[in-house]
């Protein structure tokens, strides 16, 4: 319940934050819509059109009060609804993350307790050296390398784009974001690896496995009874923070494969300053973000009872 | 706070102490390698990095040691510039980052339950746009992509991971007993802040802010990647990886060396927070 509250609260905080940012951008929105070398009538219908001519506080009601609906608007440039837009990129951006993320979930949570686990072996020394390396490299620059050797050396997958008419034909779909997801599983996995190890190694040294070990429970049956809910409280709000960034920091790995997605339609946007779609990406995608850190806390509340009510006294 | 240091052999912990970690030492020389080469681009390049010295796209070769670009400049020389702007970009951000991050935490952590809950959900929000999205919007905002725009959206989007870790941090610190007998003994919440919690904290927020550096240096080459970051003539490793995306088939090695000299720097100063972790945290010495 309080949760709930906090989302709601965070949502209108983030409403106003966007509200600012955008309203910091340069120039009326209304000049858009006006062709260079419009008269100051031609100016001022377009800014009632585009309600720039009320009071701030106005704007900003108008402003949550579309969002409340969903209601973007239409893009400046295009004339499409912005909404359905969105709708079109989110078919590239959603699958690209999610992929990703399941992805590297299923790499580095057994590479990360394995790592911790055997850490004394040649094999835990070079998932951490491997590791350590993969959090240096920038996504991007992955992005590239992969596209050099996969693209165009071994000419097995297109070196960029997305079919025109989206998921019709999911094998062409498919095949055009393999390398992406693999950009980002590479990236994503190497930090989450670092984390399920750390997480891992605080919990082989705590005293509770001592205990368990102590009591003739075998290594892994005691990480397995004793230690995932232990390790899962801090890995899933990592977890959260990387499902939020991936969704919004797409956008680079959008440009270097040339995808339709959400992160490149914010992009065009800004360069053409076309409002409508640069807030709408903004909103929907601060929306997700704050509905996936609703979740993980959800969900380690779920998995540590402790975490449900909030000690009191103290410090807080 | 950890038993197996306390039980450890007294002659080990005395052996251990005196170790400098590899981890630092290696870091430090990487690390130094770069700040070198940037410092040395103020007064000296190998070439004119704007002049067209050699052939277009030219492979390595004993007068470039990393080829030429399109317009036959030498890489070389723009890497070495690109050390600096890495090395500007990424202390610049941090000192943002950390002086906004640090004080809001430590606000955050001393704060109402309230208070501290809006702290907490604010720092959520700021994290939910990430470095490239608020530095996206600060450039477009300030319509010249510079230098400066570049170090304040990232030193900017950078302060909330800091302000969050700060507060968690600190509370950890203002829950334990000698901070309640701190406060009977009559010490004032500031001094409480530079004796206790500073000093408390600083082992584990120094190798963040490290670790921050390396991300701040990530994003600036992302952004200039994405054409946002600091204009031409300032030589980014993203900028110059972008032109090199496209002549990827004639000319693979620029697509290379900059991304490998992004990437050490990185490293570089992973290697220098994971040293000084070892190095400033006792507890820690025994487990590694």
């Amino acid at each position: 319940m309080r949760r709930s509250a906090i989302l709601l609260v965070s949502v209108l905080l983030a409403s106003a934050v966007l509200f600012v940012l955008l309203r910091l951008l340069p120039g009326d929105p209304a000049n858009a819509l006006v062709s260079v070398g419009a008269d100051a009538e031609q100016i001022e219908a377009a800014r009632r059109q585009v309600g720039s001519n009320l009071p701030l506080l106005q704007q900003f009601l108008h402003f949550l009060a579309n969002i409340a609906v969903f209601d973007f608007g239409v893009s400046f440039v295009s004339g499409a609804p912005v909404l359905g837009e969105i709708g079109g990129r989110l078919m590239v951006t959603l699958p690209l993350t999610l992929a990703a993320f399941a992805g590297s979930i299923l790499i580095a949570v057994p590479i990360g307790i394995l790592a911790a686990v055997r850490q004394r072996t040649w094999y835990g020394a070079l998932i951490s050296i491997v590791s350590q390396l993969g959090i240096a490299v920038p996504a991007f620059w992955i992005g590239i390398l992969l596209v050099t050797l996969f693209a165009v050396n071994l000419q097995l997958f297109p070196s960029g784009g997305f079919p025109d008419d989206g998921w019709t034909a999911p094998a062409e779909s498919i095949q055009a974001l393999i390398l992406p997801v693999l950009t980002i599983t590479l990236v994503m996995s190497a930090s989450l690896i670092r984390y399920v190890r750390s997480a891992t190694e605080d919990i082989l040294s705590s005293d509770y496995l001592r205990t368990a070990r102590a009591l003739g429970a075998t290594l892994s049956g005691a990480l397995v009874r004793h230690g995932i809910r232990n390790g899962a409280v801090p890995v899933i709000s990592i977890l959260g923070i990387e499902l939020a960034s991936t969704l919004l920091g797409a956008v680079v790995i959008e440009r270097v494969f040339a995808l339709p997605g959400l992160g490149s339609m914010l992009l065009l946007g800004i360069e053409q300053r076309d409002y409508p779609n640069v807030q709408g990406v903004l909103v929907v995608s601060t929306l997700l973000v704050l509905i996936v850190g609703f979740l993980a806390d959800v969900l380690q509340r779920l998995v540590d009872p402790r975490l449900r009510e909030r000690v009191t006294g103290g410090a807080s | 706070m950890n038993g197996t240091a306390g039980s450890m052999p007294q002659t080990e912990g005395k052996m251990t102490r005196r170790t400098i970690p590899l981890s630092l030492i290696v870091g430090g020389v990487i690390v130094g390698l770069h700040l070198l080469a940037g410092l040395l681009t103020l007064f000296w390049t190998p070439y004119d990095p704007t002049a067209m010295v050699g052939g277009r796209l030219a492979g390595p070769s004993l007068a470039h040691w990393a080829g030429t670009d399109r317009l036959g400049r030498d890489l070389f020389t723009q890497i070495l510039i690109g050390a600096r702007i890495a090395i500007e970009v990424g202390s610049g951000a941090v000192a943002i980052g950390a002086a906004i991050g640090v004080t809001l935490g430590i606000l955050a952590a001393f704060a109402t339950r309230t208070l501290d809950d809006v702290f907490a959900a604010a720092f959520d929000i700021l994290i939910a746009f990430p470095t490239l999205l608020v530095a996206m919007l600060i450039v477009a905002a300030s319509q010249t992509a510079s230098l400066f725009t570049a170090v304040l959206a990232i030193g900017i989007a950078g302060s909330a991971i800091i302000a969050r870790l700060t507060r968690i941090l600190a509370k950890r610190v203002l829950s334990m007993d000698y901070i309640v007998a701190a406060r009977v003994a009559g010490s004032s919440w500031p001094s409480i802040v530079v004796v206790h919690v500073l000093p408390n904290i600083w082992p584990t927020l120094i190798v963040n802010l490290a670790l921050q550096f390396g991300l701040a240096a990530m994003a600036e080459s992302s952004l200039s990647y994405l054409g946002l970051g600091a204009p031409p003539p300032n030589a980014s490793w993203g900028r110059l990886l972008q032109e090199a995306q496209g002549t990827v088939y004639t000319a693979p090695f620029g697509a290379i060396a900059p991304g490998i000299a992004l990437v050490t720097l990185v490293i570089g100063v992973n290697l220098l927070a994971d040293g000084l972790r070892a190095f400033a945290d006792p507890t820690r010495r025994g487990r590694r």
